[in-house]
Formats: C-alpha cells, sequence, structure tokens
C-alpha cells in the first residue's frame, strides 16, 4: 500500500514537473534554444505575481491572469531581442547567452528582493486541504490541481499547434526557417510567438512553484530548471506528452528513492535521469534522431 | 567590367517596363566571388531561363533575387522599386517568391497544411488551395499525408503549388529538374503553360539546358559567375549554346547575341558532343532517380 501512495504521491509531483518543463520543451523543439534561463524565469514568474497581488489583492489562485500575460510580453520581447540575436550567431550562442541571462536575473533578483524565501499562500481551506483514499494515501487538492492544469496546458498547447494557424506556421518553421520565409513568414515574429506561449507556461510554473513550496532567486537553477531538463530529457525532447511522462517518471522516481532513504529522493530521480540518457537517449517517447 | 553586356536595343522593350532587374550583382560566398555583374530583365509574361553548368552561379542569383544572400554590389528592382536591402519574407509577399532547390517542404506538415503555409500571407490572386488541386490531380487525394512521405515528383509539384498559393507575380523555379527522373520533369514542366495563362512571369534555373530551351522565351547562360550568352532561344544555336556552357575559346561564331566573351583563365571544357549536351539532357541523367 505504502507503494501506492508513492506512486500516486509521485503522479501529483509529475504534473508540477511537466508544467516546469513545457515551456522548455515548447522553446527547444521551436527554435532548438535551450533555455538556461527557464528555471529564473519561472522565478520571476512568481515575484511578479506576488507583486501583482499585493497590488491588485486578487486572490492567488487567480493571479495567473495577469501574471501570464505580462511573462508572455516579457517572453515575445526577450526573444525579439537577446535570443534572436544569439540565434542569428550560432545554436551553441544561445547557450551563452541564456546562461548570461540566468546570472543576471539570479543576482538581479538578491540586489532587489534579498535572499529571502517567498511562498504564495492560499487562504482557500479546500485548496489547502487533502482528501484520503482508504487509510494510507492522501491526495492534496492543490497537487491534484496543478496536475490538472499541466494537463490542460499540454491538451491546449497540442490543439493550438496542430489546429490553429500560428500552430501551423510555428511546427513549419521549426521544419525549415528558410522555406517559411519564401512563403513569406517572418519567422523571428512565429519564434517570438513561440517564446511568448512558452513563457505564459513558465508564469503558471512560477507560481505553482510559490504555491507548493518557497522560492528565492536561487531556486530557478537550483531546482526548476534542473527538474525541468530531467522530464524533458526523460520524455523525449520536444515531445510535449512525452514532457508529462518524463514528469511523472521523475517524480514516481523521486518519491520511491525517499521511501528507500529519506534523504535519496532527488538522487534516485536523476539515477532514473542518468540511466534514460544511457539507455534511451532520444527519450521515453523520443523517436531515434535521423541522419 | 568582365565579359558580356547586354546588347543595347532589346526587342522586348514593347512588353513595357521590366519586371524584375538585375544591375551588376556581385555575390561573395566568403572569398569566393560566386556573381560576378550580372545583369537581367525579366519582362510580363516571360519565361526567363539562367542556364549553365554546376557552379557557375545560378543558384546564388536566384537565392540573391529572393533575399536569401547579400549582394556585395549591385541592385535588384522590382516593379521599378529597390528591393536590394528588404527582407526576404517582403519580398515573398510582395509577389517575388521562390520554388526552392530541393523542394524542401515542410516535412512534418500534411499536403494541405504545406499549402496553407504559402497562402497564409498571399497577395490577391487567381490561385487558392482548390485551384492547386486542380491543377494536380492527385494532390486532393492525399492532402492530409505528411509531405515527406511523397515521392521526389510529387513533393515538387506541392513545392510548386505552396509557392503558387502566394499568388506571386515573378515565380522563381530553381533547378526544378534536380533529383528527379527525366519522366517526372516532363510532366512537370509540361504544367508550365497552365501557370503561366493566369498572368505570371517566371524567372527559372536549369541544369538540364535541353528542357530549358524547350519551355523559356529567353534564356540566359552562367559560367563561373559571368554571362557568356544571353537571348531568345530560337535565336541562338546549339554551338553557341555550348561554346557558352563549357566556356569554350573560340568554338562559337561571333557576333549574333553581343557576342560571347570567353572567361578569363578558362579552360576547353571535356569534350561532350552538343547532341548529348541538347537533346537527351546527359548533364541530368547521372543524377536522375
Amino acid at each position: 500500500m505504502q507503494w501506492v501512495n508513492d506512486i500516486i504521491q509521485g503522479i501529483l509531483t509529475g504534473g508540477l514537473y511537466a508544467l516546469f518543463a513545457c515551456g522548455l520543451s515548447l522553446l527547444f523543439g521551436v527554435m532548438k534554444v535551450i533555455n538556461l534561463a527557464h528555471g529564473d524565469l519561472a522565478v520571476i514568474g512568481g515575484y511578479v505575481a506576488l507583486g501583482v497581488i499585493a497590488v491588485t489583492h486578487v486572490p492567488v489562485l487567480w493571479s495567473f491572469l495577469i501574471v501570464v500575460p505580462i511573462m508572455a510580453v516579457l517572453g515575445y520581447a526577450l526573444q525579439r531581442t537577446v535570443i534572436q540575436a544569439a540565434l542569428n550567431r550560432s545554436i551553441l550562442t544561445t547557450l551563452i547567452v541564456t546562461f548570461g541571462l540566468s546570472v543576471v536575473i539570479e543576482n538581479g533578483l538578491l540586489q532587489f528582493a534579498s535572499a529571502n524565501s517567498h511562498s504564495l499562500g492560499v487562504n482557500n481551506s479546500i485548496i489547502t486541504s487533502s482528501f484520503s483514499i482508504g487509510s494510507q494515501i492522501q491526495v492534496a487538492y492543490l497537487l491534484l490541481l496543478i496536475l490538472v492544469v499541466a494537463v490542460v496546458v499540454i491538451l491546449g498547447l497540442q490543439y493550438f499547434l496542430s489546429a490553429s494557424r500560428y500552430g501551423r506556421l510555428i511546427r513549419a518553421v521549426a521544419d525549415d526557417q528558410e522555406a517559411a520565409q519564401m512563403s513569406g513568414v517572418d519567422y523571428r515574429h512565429v519564434f517570438g510567438i513561440a517564446a511568448a506561449i512558452a513563457f505564459g507556461t513558465v508564469a503558471l510554473a512560477g507560481i505553482a512553484s510559490g504555491l507548493t513550496s518557497q522560492f528565492s532567486p536561487t531556486t530557478g537553477t537550483d531546482t526548476i530548471l534542473l527538474f525541468a531538463f530531467a522530464a524533458v530529457v526523460i520524455g523525449g525532447i520536444g515531445s510535449l506528452w512525452g514532457t508529462l511522462l518524463g514528469g511523472i517518471v521523475l517524480g514516481v522516481a523521486q518519491q520511491i528513492g525517499s521511501q528507500i532513504n529519506s534523504s535519496d529522493g532527488f538522487l534516485a530521480g536523476y539515477i532514473v535521469f542518468l540511466a534514460v540518457l544511457i539507455l534511451r537517449p532520444q527519450g521515453l517517447t523520443g523517436r531515434r534522431a535521423q541522419s | 567590367m568582365n565579359g558580356f553586356s547586354p546588347s543595347a536595343p532589346d526587342e522586348r522593350e514593347g512588353n513595357g517596363n521590366p519586371l524584375l532587374e538585375v544591375h551588376d550583382l556581385t555575390v561573395h560566398h566568403g572569398q569566393l566571388r560566386a556573381l560576378d555583374h550580372i545583369s537581367l530583365r525579366v519582362f510580363p509574361g516571360e519565361v526567363y531561363a539562367i542556364i549553365g553548368a554546376n557552379g557557375a552561379g545560378k543558384s546564388t542569383l536566384l537565392r540573391t533575387i529572393a533575399g536569401l544572400h547579400h549582394p556585395t554590389e549591385g541592385t535588384i528592382l522590382f516593379d521599378g522599386k529597390n528591393m536590394t536591402r528588404v527582407r526576404p519574407e517582403r519580398r515573398a509577399t510582395g509577389g517575388i517568391v521562390m520554388v526552392p532547390e530541393g523542394r524542401r517542404l515542410f516535412g512534418s506538415l500534411t499536403v494541405e497544411e504545406n499549402l496553407q503555409v504559402g497562402a497564409t500571407y498571399a497577395r490577391k490572386g487567381p490561385w487558392t488551395i482548390e485551384r492547386v488541386y486542380e491543377l494536380f490531380g492527385w494532390m486532393k487525394d492525399r492532402r492530409s499525408q505528411r509531405s515527406e512521405q511523397l515521392s521526389g515528383g510529387e513533393q515538387q509539384s506541392v513545392a510548386i503549388g505552396r509557392a503558387l498559393v502566394a499568388n506571386p507575380r515573378v515565380l522563381l523555379l530553381d533547378e526544378l529538374s534536380l533529383g528527379l527522373a527525366p519522366v517526372i520533369v516532363q510532366r512537370i514542366y509540361a504544367m508550365l503553360p497552365q501557370i503561366l495563362a493566369t498572368g505570371l512571369t517566371v524567372l527559372l534555373v536549369e541544369q538540364d539546358v535541353s528542357q530549358a530551351l524547350q519551355v523559356a522565351s529567353h534564356i540566359q547562360c552562367l559560367l563561373e559567375g559571368r554571362t557568356t550568352l544571353e537571348g531568345r532561344p530560337e535565336d541562338v544555336t546549339p554551338q553557341q549554346v555550348e561554346a557558352a556552357y563549357f566556356g569554350l575559346v573560340g568554338a562559337a561564331a561571333p557576333g549574333g547575341l553581343g557576342g560571347i566573351g570567353p572567361p578569363e583563365g578558362a579552360e576547353f571544357a571535356p569534350p561532350e558532343s552538343t547532341e548529348q549536351l541538347l537533346c537527351n539532357g546527359s548533364t541530368t541523367s547521372s543524377r536522375g532517380s
């Protein structure tokens, strides 16, 4: 029964990790950018939520209505300026530039927001409570909500990419930028749209992070980026459903690991991550790289 | 300036102003000078063919007109407007649309989605996705197939369709015959009259000289980035074309279409007969599939 509980808790945590990861997966899938500032941007999302709540007194759970558009605009702006400039040079340059962005964000937050931890507290008693299945399994409503949000986000992204006009353009540009230009498509704008969407999900990740635990300026690289990376790699790079699966596998591995030894949860997650890299580098859902 | 200079009086002047004008275009790939002061004028309704051997600069010329290479010198005018510094996608929406070499379809997209992308920023005009389906009869039934699953000839048709739905004024065709069986190439070129009937102008690059001479109303031959021959297909002799194509010194009769300036340092090409060059498309047969 304990194992069943571990798996359920792991799946619930996996929803959070999938939410961390889908922006990373989207940016890589569309423009081959590995955004090393991904976690820090999620933390910015958390701070923006704090600010928005302080100013507008909007309920915490509804703060995303304001934070997501703010982050989306930031995403478009960053893409059209810094990231596009790096992309124009080379893919490797984007690694260095996003790493630099990460350092700047982290230290900027330390400077202006201090090293103190913050969290987004919910006063709604239903959300903070849990229900039990049988005698040993407790399901927290908040984690369940986050899992549902992750699934809805991935479903929505999948639908947007496959059925909408901009989704089609995003896939076309991901296939062949130059050919897209020949059809009159400004790929920089399309990249900007993709970044805006990715940053929208990053905002949700930041809020979810603040709801489930605390965040500080270093949370981005310490946990969010690492978990997002692990989820994306385990699931298969560029695949959104793979990202959900990867998040869940990571979550379950961590739960089972900490069951074996309470301090070994993260270690177990990274062992699974390494095992996938060695045994199935294309990820659980990924296709083999084409030569 | 070396080599060829366009013959001053042009019987095509009667067709009004040129739709596309290239003046003294020079393009470098790194240190290599791929195009050396190339000029051309394409009039409305023409099929203007650029011919030449591998590495002559044909594709570079087309890609520069489409905006994918930046010239070091020279200007590109489209309908009288200077396009030299305009971004590629703006040129496409302005009416210069290219079918790139090697098809370059969006492989993970279906046939129909490829056409929809082409139509997203289309100009107003006669071409719609339905009309493309009429032109290529097989296409509608297979519109939900991923384009990477199509054969080479089918992909080329989709690539042409994707360009047509943008309603270009000038259609740039880069090496349609590349990697395709001769019979497929014939079939694709047989579509050209139907495409031209909608008022398009075509500028094409072709290694298959016999194919180019069949369809073109005007040809220009490049060799090592310079123009070696220009004129109407009916006015040039096979000897002139051969000389211009391979850079044979003294092989062609002088005079005629402004003469052939042998490029500096040109060597005698391998002894390939004009018959071969012009009739059975031996320059492409080795790569046909």
